[in-house]
């Protein structure tokens, strides 16, 4: 990335940029904070455009730094993250979202939880926090204290925008829904049955567990990670030890890359046969939804018999696995896999060639490819609208780059899209987990160790880190700082549901109601880990 | 008439009833009524997803809870029993509150997962209670992290008064 730095070598600004760390993979630079809106599209004018793993407040006024903006960019081309950090912001920053509509929650979120003001954001609303919290709560501020304040909550409307008009109706949804879904509010601007407009207000299920991470240990916190979203927890637990690890320059052995690949893989497996089940529940076709759910169930089932929990909870460590099967294990778990391949190739056959389904989901919810950039979507939702992101192509991680993965790409950005590309990324990792199982039952029986517990004198403190996995939903990118007494300072959890939510509902304009169940379960996205 | 008296008399006891009583223990107080079936309504108070997946998973063919007269509705106006997932978020709290209330009497109040049951790992955040007996009175406990369909299936068929084995 030479020409990266050589331009922020040469940018004039007083305090001057400083470059604190810039090596071949990761660099990280000191900007003042009225400048980085500039540095930000000359980053994003940079082809092949880069990505954005996470935006990050921090309330480093202990340490004399006032509030700190973090942002990580990733650029593909040389596998090189970049995080543009802006200190000494008071109460006020100026807004990004104009440039990039993908830091348009982030900076939301900021405003709700730190009080600060994000100068010229075009959507100031509150974000996270609905109306009705006392004057002044502002939570991630370090000094705030838990409190009593959730008990001072008290009801007060939502804020939808006014549509007015012969014949335009608002049709409102939730939060509570009719079916085992989680909560989440939805307000549909209609004329007759097409959708003119909808908003979606989510953060039902905020606890505020960032701040619950802080001052946790690391393995209370990978505890509670785990946990911030039931389906992805392989994925949020892997991008939190490798931010542990990069902090304790920790080395994972071989073998225990290899089983972390394998698990990654069985959640993404697992992941994506219940939602292309869940799909057709969207629009009522019983025999896909039927499948999918059994073949989701048998996959959960060796996830119980092999690792001990249906969700794969509990394997992952800092420095490598708490245990792993031995060659008969994985002898065991690759016949049974076979057999749910094949049990898969039978019955996806009848779900591609059905018409019906087939005319309710091609053209149905377009993303388009603009759209989808410029909002940061990511996952086989940015995929499926034909941008090749995928990190397990992009970053040398895990065993992926001898997999040799490449992005599953799908051009027209409907559900039709959404689907193939999770059908062709299933058949992938059955692929992969094909390869990665003969691997693991050539090595001998019972050769591995537990990784030892860390030792903590060697880990950074105050410096950030950040983990990045490809969940099945997409990116997820864990942000990590730890204090003085190696104790989680502060933890951002940019889940890849948060980067996909904001896209959701400009993809239901132009459908009709009745469509926006099939839209909503093409995306599959998760509230929890959204709202956090 | 007699026998309707006495069921009048049990439903008042049974929904008058303590807050945190065990499974067992008003297993065998519930009307014979409800032993054939039960309407279930779900109710997401913040939770991760994994109660609420696991509960889907009681759906597919390998549980069926159709065949044992289990169904999930979709308006709390059908429902005898509340099965609630999550610690109790307080952005959530007026939305549950309303469910409930929207329920006809008789009905109860099954607590899903270690979250529901006393907020599990989430203990201590800002915006939470520590589980929904915080909100809402619980008749039922399952405890697990998540716990498995198995687990909800027993205890469903217990509450109906049914042998499990």
């Amino acid at each position: 990335m030479l020409g990266l730095q050589e331009y922020l070598q040469s940018y004039h600004s007083y305090p001057a940029i400083k470059i604190v760390e810039w090596e071949e993979q990761e660099g990280l630079v000191d900007v003042p904070p009225r400048d980085l809106p500039e540095i930000l599209s000359y980053c994003l004018d940079i082809r092949p455009r880069p990505i954005w793993l996470t935006h990050v407040v921090n309330d480093e006024r202990q340490l004399g730094n006032g509030f700190c903006v973090y942002l990580v960019l990733h650029f593909p081309e040389n596998d090189f993250s970049l995080t543009l950090v802006a200190k000494g912001i008071k109460d006020q920053f100026p807004t990004l979202s104009v440039i990039f509509p993908a830091l348009n929650w982030s900076e939301r979120e900021a405003q709700d939880l730190f009080g600060l003001q994000a100068v010229g954001h075009p959507d100031p609303r509150s974000l996270v926090l609905h109306p009705g919290w006392p004057l002044g709560f502002h939570p991630l501020r370090k000094d705030y204290k838990a409190g009593e304040e959730h008990k001072e909550f008290v009801r007060a409307p939502l804020v939808f925008p006014e549509m007015r008009g012969d014949g335009i109706f608002q049709v409102s949804v939730g939060p509570i829904h009719a079916g085992i879904i989680e909560p989440g509010h939805f307000r549909f601007y209609t004329l007759g049955e097409a959708v003119l407009h909808l908003e979606a207000q989510l953060f039902f299920t905020h606890k505020g567990i960032e701040k619950l991470l802080e001052g946790k240990s690391i393995e209370e916190g990978l505890h509670i990670i785990e946990r911030v979203c039931g389906v992805c927890t392989v994925s949020h637990s892997l991008a939190y030890c490798a931010a542990v690890e990069k902090l304790a320059s920790l080395e994972v052995p071989r073998k225990a890359l290899l089983w972390r690949t394998i698990l990654a893989e069985l959640e993404r497996v697992y992941n994506h046969v219940g939602d292309i089940g869940n799909m057709c529940a969207g629009v009522g076709l019983a025999l896909g939804s039927a499948n999918g759910s059994q073949c989701k169930e048998n996959l959960q089932r060796l996830n119980l018999e092999f690792f001990g929990h249906r969700f794969l909870r509990g394997m992952v460590v800092p420095g490598g696995m708490k245990s792993i099967p031995g060659a008969q294990g994985s002898q065991a778990i690759l016949n049974r896999l076979l057999g749910l391949s094949d049990d898969f190739e039978e019955w996806i056959p009848l779900l591609l060639g059905h018409e019906g389904f087939r005319q309710r989901a091609v053209a149905t919810g377009i993303l388009k490819t603009e759209v989808a950039l410029d909002m940061g979507a990511t996952g086989p939702t940015a995929r499926a609208s034909g941008i090749p992101i995928d990190w397990r192509e992009f970053h040398a991680h895990l065993l992926y780059p001898e997999l040799n993965v490449k992005a599953i790409v799908k051009q027209d950005g409907d559900c039709w899209s959404r689907l193939m590309v999770r059908v062709k990324e299933t058949r992938e990792s059955f692929r992969i987990l094909n390869t990665l199982l003969r691997e693991a039952m050539k090595g001998p029986e019972f050769d591995y160790d537990k990784p030892t517990f860390m030792a903590l004198e060697e880990v950074k403190r105050m410096a950030p880190a950040w983990g990045c996995v490809e969940s099945p939903k997409g990116t997820d990118v864990i942000w990590l700082m730890l204090d003085d007494e190696c104790r989680i300072y502060r933890c951002r959890i940019r889940s890849a549901s948060y980067a996909n939510w904001p896209v959701v509902p400009l993809t239901v304009p132009g459908n009709i109601v009745p469509d926006f169940p099939l839209i909503n379960k093409s995306f599959e996205l998760c509230y929890s880990c959204c709202d956090r | 008439m007699l026998n309707m008296l006495l069921r009048k008399s049990k439903m008042g006891r049974l929904t008058e009833k303590g807050r945190n009583s065990l499974l067992l223990q008003t297993s065998a107080d519930l009307p014979t009524c409800f032993r054939q079936s039960l309407q279930i309504r779900h109710l997401d108070c913040g939770s991760c997803n994994a109660c609420d997946w696991e509960m889907t998973a009681l759906s597919n063919s390998l549980y069926d809870h159709q065949h044992c007269g289990i169904d999930f509705v979709a308006a709390p106006r059908h429902a005898d029993l509340l099965m609630c997932t999550g610690t109790g978020s307080t952005q959530l709290l007026n939305a549950a509150h309303e469910t409930y209330e929207a329920m006809a009497k008789p009905k109860w109040v099954m607590a899903v997962g270690d979250c529901a049951v006393n907020g599990g790992v989430f203990k201590g955040a800002y915006a939470s209670e520590e589980g929904i007996g915080e909100i809402l009175p619980v008749d039922f406990k399952v405890p697990g992290c998540p716990p498995t369909p198995n687990d909800m299936m027993k205890a469903l068929l217990q509450v109906m008064g049914k042998k499990v084995s």
